[in-house]
């Protein structure tokens, strides 16, 4: 559908790593419970998942956001805008307007309204990184994940997905849980409490947003809801008079429950299933209820998503529990007796932005050399200041040798290192993660993802890392398996 | 580019070298006089008879001040020279050149180190601000992604080129065992080195170098001048240097079984020495062998070795004490000791005693009696695809 404005691409990333909750109990005395839950590495956070995420849905299309907004309920910066990190990732013009909203669930949703509200294309990305200490239900239930939406309006190029019908809200001050920023926990009233105002709100704010939709209940084709509020979640969906087939997975068992990112994993996760004109209802509980009806428009018909949220639910490694504690700071090891690393410099930072956030190398024009990080003089040839951006963020490469440093310092030793050469030019030693120690030698394929190397005097040290392309077994991609297929 | 060399134009005639160790006993200034004070006394001259000064360290200090002070220099042109571990050899350099030119008549070579106030095992950096986008690894690791490189290439089991490692750590531990100044005085088994802690892919510890404080000093002169100080002077053949363009860590065509800056170096060091068959020409050489990987590419890159062939001649002994070309007779980096600054004039203060048949009789290299007259010395900083190199050669005999 071209000229209304709605949903021009979606989508989510789920990190490499899985915590079986049935592994938790033997260690923290208590908690867990069934299934996985998606654990960000030691290297994430909810910033560079949000990259991630925004990264796979903007590979797909021509649009260019002209604003940017950065929901999350961890934010890595108090002061500092978290966002302008994801906007320079992405390499958005610097006219555009990026900005946090952050601290609360509700926050993705306010987003997405205001996005959907009208001006330009704009953004909507998520990211989380939920806390919990060892054994608590928030643990075992939260997880890590990020999602992104572009919102506009459709052209023959980028058309609407899904157009937004109906949408509904209700507000109310209510102390369910709550955090003060820095704590390790959230807290929660009683959970009888929560649900008892919850479900009222959901069910009113449901039948308004159809109502506004001019729709039944029978309908909705599906309807996926989120909350914080696991209980009132399932309850509310209840009594809302839908089909028994409409209420779509939750993605509890497999992935958990990822905070601010949870409204729109479950709509891009509804979305991707869904035929044209199939009506998506995507509810939520936070702080008030939110009710957002969509139609999936033709166009859904022939949308692929770059990285569907399906295959990577059916992806991923696991991650011993201990290791998740150490990952999370519960569990304090003994360091490396290296030096830690220096902060970066700002200012260094600043004027390398490019390169750092965007993984941007030079060509030289001439001899057609790529050069990373970008550089002036040309290795061959002799030529000084004859070069062009060369966007290397999306290149895959393949290692040419690799090593393990069991001594330098690392949030998370050893370091696996491999010197990388990318397809059509281009070489970078460079650390590598979302990988066993084991898995990576010569020959091994590889994609570029945006880290946090380290934290230093409290400044987030973003770059990139290489990580193994992996088949839909999860075995690592090497030249041989990939000419073999 | 290109060099025409100061070959027999420089001599060196006299030599220091402290015990390279972990010094908690000994500041810095302690190991400048003691050094200083052996070189100067073996060339027979005081303090006050050298005209310029050239002191190497790597991070130890700033600026000639720190050594016109521990040795009171009154009213002395000192410099001091940085080029990461060539530092020493880089000090040589600068006070041969300063010789050879007519500016001075002695000059004074100072290379030091005090690597252990730091409270870290290896070496660290300084840091530099930076964007944070630099890697951060050890050298250990940058230097052990030569030998999946290397077996790669030549189709070398990775297990028998890792015993390969091991077997030049075993020689050069052989050696040291036998060097009063050592480090490191035991003997080491291939399986021994085989069995340590891992430290960075295929490479354990004692495939690493020694980290130790020291100094090492040389007094130089015209060539003219030699027998004024000594009857037995080295002369200066060749030095050369190379300082990378790092273009092997962003060029594609770099395969990490080499080291081209070490190469260039070479071939330009026997261009100025006149050298074309190092195998057979050379009584022995010191080489940076800072990681075990690193001294068996070196045995191409300076062409005692076919390519592709280093492992065979490891295994086969040729470097030995005894072999045909012995490398790092006094133990090398891996069992003297690496006091980064200090290396490079550790190496030559080898050459002086070798070739001047002064070395302790059991480490005595056999070749010198055989009529071969001519030293090497190697020296490198950085990392595979970022190096500065340098090669120097000296000789009993003048041109």
């Amino acid at each position: 559908m071209t000229g209304s404005r709605g949903i021009l691409a979606l989508g989510a990333h789920l990190p490499h790593r899985r915590l079986d909750r049935t592994t938790i109990a033997a260690v923290a005395g208590g908690g867990g419970g069934k299934g996985t839950r998606a654990v960000a590495g030691y290297d994430e956070d909810a910033t560079t998942l949000a990259v991630e995420a925004a990264r796979s849905v903007l590979r797909g299309t021509p649009v260019v956001p002209a604003a940017l907004w950065f929901a999350t309920t961890t934010p890595t910066y108090a002061d500092k805008t978290n966002a302008t990190a994801v906007h320079a990732a992405l390499r958005l013009p610097g006219t555009a307007l990026a900005a946090d909203m952050a601290g609360a669930a509700r926050s993705s949703i306010a987003a997405l309204v205001a996005a959907l509200a009208g001006g330009g294309p704009t953004l909507v990305v998520t990211g989380d990184v939920r806390p919990g200490l060892p054994g608590s239900a928030d643990e075992a239930a939260g997880a890590d994940a990020s999602a992104a939406v572009l919102v506009g309006e459709g052209t023959d190029d980028a058309p609407v997905l899904a157009e937004l019908v109906g949408r509904a809200s209700r507000t109310e001050e209510l102390l369910d849980r709550w955090r003060t920023p820095g704590d390790a926990r959230t807290r929660q009233w009683e959970e009888r409490f929560g649900e008892k105002r919850y479900v009222p709100l959901g069910t009113a704010a449901f039948a308004a947003a159809l109502a506004d939709a001019g729709l039944e209940p029978g309908d909705v084709t599906r309807v996926v809801t989120a909350s914080p509020h696991g209980r009132a979640a399932k309850a509310v969906v209840r009594g809302l008079g839908v089909g028994s087939e409409a209420p779509g997975d939750d993605l509890a068992a497999t992935v958990g429950n990822p905070g601010a990112t949870q409204p729109l994993l479950l709509l891009a996760s509804a979305l991707e299933a869904a035929a044209p004109g199939d009506v998506v209802v995507l509810l939520s509980l936070a702080d008030g209820a939110d009710a957002l009806v969509f139609r999936a428009t033709d166009a859904v018909a022939s949308w692929t998503p770059a990285r569907p949220v399906a295959d990577q639910v059916a992806a991923g490694a696991p991650l011993p529990y201990p290791t998740y504690l150490r990952w999370r700071g519960h569990l304090a090891t003994e360091p490396p007796r290296r030096p830690e690393p220096a902060r970066p410099s700002a200012a260094a930072a600043g004027r390398s932005s490019d390169w750092k956030f965007g993984f941007v190398g030079s060509e030289d024009r001439s001899s057609g050399a790529v050069h990373m990080p970008p550089a002036r003089a040309a290795m061959h040839g002799g030529a000084i200041d004859d070069m062009e951006a060369r966007p290397m963020a999306d290149a895959a490469g393949t290692v040419v040798t690799s090593t393990i440093d069991r001594l330098a310092y690392s949030p998370s030793p050893p370091i696996v290192f491999a010197v990388v050469d990318f397809d059509g030019g281009g070489r970078l030693p460079v650390e590598l993660t979302d990988c066993d120690a084991d898995e990576i030698g010569i020959g091994v394929r590889v994609e570029m993802t945006f880290r946090r190397l380290f934290t230093a005097d409290g400044i987030a040290n973003y770059f990139w890392k290489a990580r193994p392309l992996r088949a839909a077994d999860g075995s690592v991609v090497t030249t041989t398996t990939e000419k073999a297929s | 580019m290109g060099s025409h060399g100061i070959r027999d134009r420089v001599a060196i005639v006299g030599m220091g070298c402290t015990p390279f160790a972990e010094h908690f006993d000994k500041g810095l200034d302690d190991l400048m006089v003691d050094a200083t004070t052996e070189a100067l006394a073996s060339a027979g001259i005081e303090r006050a008879d050298a005209d310029a000064w050239w002191v190497g360290t790597a991070q130890s200090g700033m600026s000639g001040i720190m050594l016109a002070k521990a040795l009171q220099l009154e009213g002395a042109p000192v410099t001091r020279v940085e080029n990461m571990c060539a530092t020493g050899s880089e000090a040589l350099r600068q006070a041969s050149y300063a010789v050879a030119s007519g500016a001075y008549d002695l000059a004074v070579a100072v290379g030091v180190e005090k690597v252990k106030d730091s409270g870290y095992q290896g070496l660290n950096a300084f840091p530099i601000p930076t964007d944070g986008t630099n890697r951060t690894l050890t050298a250990a690791a940058m230097f052990s992604m030569v030998l999946p490189a290397y077996a790669e290439r030549y189709g070398v089991e990775p297990d028998q080129l890792r015993r390969v490692a091991a077997r030049i750590a075993s020689k050069n531990h052989a050696n040291g065992a036998k060097n009063p100044k050592a480090q490191f005085r035991k003997e080491m088994s291939v399986d021994a080195i085989c069995a340590m802690p891992a430290v960075a892919g295929q490479l354990g510890v004692f495939d690493c170098a020694g980290v130790a404080d020291g100094a090492a000093v040389a007094v130089v002169c015209r060539a003219e001048d030699a027998h004024r100080y000594t009857d037995t002077p080295l002369y200066v053949k060749a030095l050369s240097l190379v300082a990378g363009n790092g273009s092997g860590l962003i060029d594609p065509t770099y395969d990490y079984t080499t080291f081209p800056e070490i190469a260039a170096a070479g071939a330009d060091a026997y261009r100025q020495a006149g050298v074309t068959d190092p195998r057979a020409e050379l009584a022995l050489a010191e080489v940076h062998d800072c990681f075990t990987p690193t001294e068996l590419v070196l045995m191409e890159d300076l062409g005692f070795s076919e390519r592709g062939q280093a492992w065979k001649d490891c295994e086969a002994g040729v470097f030995d004490l005894d072999g045909e070309l012995p490398v790092n007779p006094d133990g090398g980096l891996k069992s003297f000791g690496h006091p980064v600054g200090a290396s490079g004039l550790r190496m030559m203060y080898e050459a002086w005693l070798q070739l001047r048949q002064q070395a302790p009789p059991e480490r005595q290299v056999a070749t010198v009696a055989q009529g071969r007259t001519l030293a090497l010395t190697h020296n490198l900083g950085g990392y595979p695809g970022e190096m500065v190199s340098f090669v120097g050669i000296v000789g009993t005999e003048p041109g």
